[in-house]
């Protein structure tokens, strides 16, 4: 039997920690849970998270947007700061999962699985975010790029949790957007995703751009060469099909049961063309 | 470990172990077996319940997680009057036929119209995407769902 804590606040969290130091850590055990039911893993005891309310609240501070680590994913796509601010998130919100898992799976957690298909993922690397890594002693911030240091993989270290994620606003950006393929709309782990913001002038004309592909490598790509390749250019087909090749260059995908690799390249390749009929303000 | 919790409005107290899931709570320990258990994974939505309100799968959820908790499963939604207008409509569209994504299904259906009374069908496909089926093909679910729907606006249950 294992034990399971559902700490009210952090102060609680603390003692529990230190008292559980091989506890393993969790939100809404949309992942966890399935391994421990598997025996996939066998953590002496839980540290369910769901409890903290301090964890779940949204709040802005100047030009930047708090996330508390904790907001499910169906709290964050109703709430409207999220909406005003963050189209490219709530996009990728409203296809992950399943209702019930949206009802249960955590931002926070989506991030700490660091699964390279994480529907959150693309979104939360053009939007540029920095999650707050909280600890009994301090609290730091970090870049979500760097956080995630490989599949599956993050900076987390024993006694510490994410507790929020930053993202600053991106007023100038005004086309917001997130596709993606799987087998199956919902309950499917996306085979690839492409998330963009573009900022383009009144004239059509591409003046900044930020991209990110999941599921096409072993963390989220994004490619500097391709956004390159865009700015400065009116958004047309034809832009987006001369960047087409750098796309392929920047992937890496792997074969697996779900799709191969020339598919997913040329998925990849392709997700960026709807960019064009991509509807801005 | 002692949990107390809401099922189907009635307050319970009971003493289990805290690592044991909500499903095996809820069909072994209680007896409410219109509860159903399929992947155990949390991708078929058969064992989803209402947790506060809210679709959960029950299979991805420990019973020390109910502590306090509001749940309502498929037992609970029908009173001395009879069946719910979800369950009524299920029998009267054929939305049924081996049966055991039904209690998913309404349970996902009612926490849809909760929040949408008034749902498109797309929006009722989007509201049970989480709940797999494989006799019926969906569309009479969808018919059920959106009759239920104009029954509850003209006679609010839940």
């Amino acid at each position: 039997m294992k034990r399971v804590f559902l700490p009210q606040n952090l102060g609680q969290l603390c003692r529990i920690m230190e008292e559980e130091p091989r506890a393993m850590v969790y939100a809404g055990g949309t992942d966890l849970l399935v391994k421990v039911h598997q025996n996939l893993i066998d953590p002496p005891s839980l540290i369910c998270l769901d409890r903290i309310e301090d964890l779940k609240e949204v709040h802005e501070q100047g030009d930047e947007v708090m996330i508390g680590a904790c907001s499910t994913h169906t709290s964050l796509f109703e709430n409207p700061t999220i909406q005003s601010n963050f189209p490219v998130l709530v996009k990728a919100l409203k296809v992950l999962g399943s209702p019930p898992i949206r009802n249960m799976g955590t931002i926070g957690g989506n991030i700490c699985t660091a699964s390279p298909a994480a529907d959150t993922l693309p979104p939360l690397y053009v939007l540029e975010a920095e999650v707050e890594i909280w600890s009994q002693n301090a609290s730091r911030r970090m870049a979500l790029r760097q956080f995630i240091s490989g599949p599956g993989k993050t900076c987390l270290k024993a006694g510490e949790i994410i507790s929020g994620i930053w993202i600053k606003k991106v007023p100038e950006y005004n086309l917001h957007h997130f596709e993606k393929v799987g087998q199956r709309k919902a309950l499917a782990i996306a085979v690839v995703s492409l998330a963009a913001i573009l900022k383009v002038s009144n004239s059509g004309i591409i003046e900044k751009a930020r991209l990110a592909w999941g599921s096409v490598g072993p963390m989220v790509v994004t490619s500097t060469q391709v956004e390159e390749a865009l700015i400065g250019q009116s958004l047309s087909l034809e832009t987006l099909q001369k960047a087409q090749p750098l796309v392929d260059e920047a992937v890496n995908p792997i074969d697996d049961i779900r799709a191969s690799t020339w598919y997913r390249r040329a998925v990849a390749e392709n997700l960026l063309l709807r960019l064009f009929e991509t509807k801005y303000d | 470990m002692k949990i107390n919790f809401v099922l189907n409005g009635k307050e319970i107290e009971l003493v289990a172990p805290p690592d044991r899931r909500v499903i095996d709570l809820l069909r072994e320990d209680l007896g409410m077996t219109g509860t159903k258990e399929s992947c155990g994974a949390g991708e078929c939505g058969i064992c989803t319940v209402l947790i506060d309100g809210a679709a959960k799968l029950s299979c991805l959820m420990f019973a020390a997680q109910l502590e306090g908790r509001n749940v309502i499963t498929l037992e609970g939604l029908t009173s001395e009057e009879g069946l719910h207008p979800i369950q009524e409509a299920f029998i009267q569209f054929g939305a049924v036929q081996c049966g055991f994504c039904t209690p998913g299904m309404i349970l996902s259906a009612l926490d849809l119209l909760k929040h949408n009374p008034n749902p498109s069908r797309k929006e009722i496909r989007e509201g049970l995407s989480g709940n797999l089926c494989r006799c019926t093909g969906y569309q009479k679910i969808i018919d059920a769902v959106e009759a239920a729907a104009c029954k509850m606006k003209k006679e609010p249950l839940l």
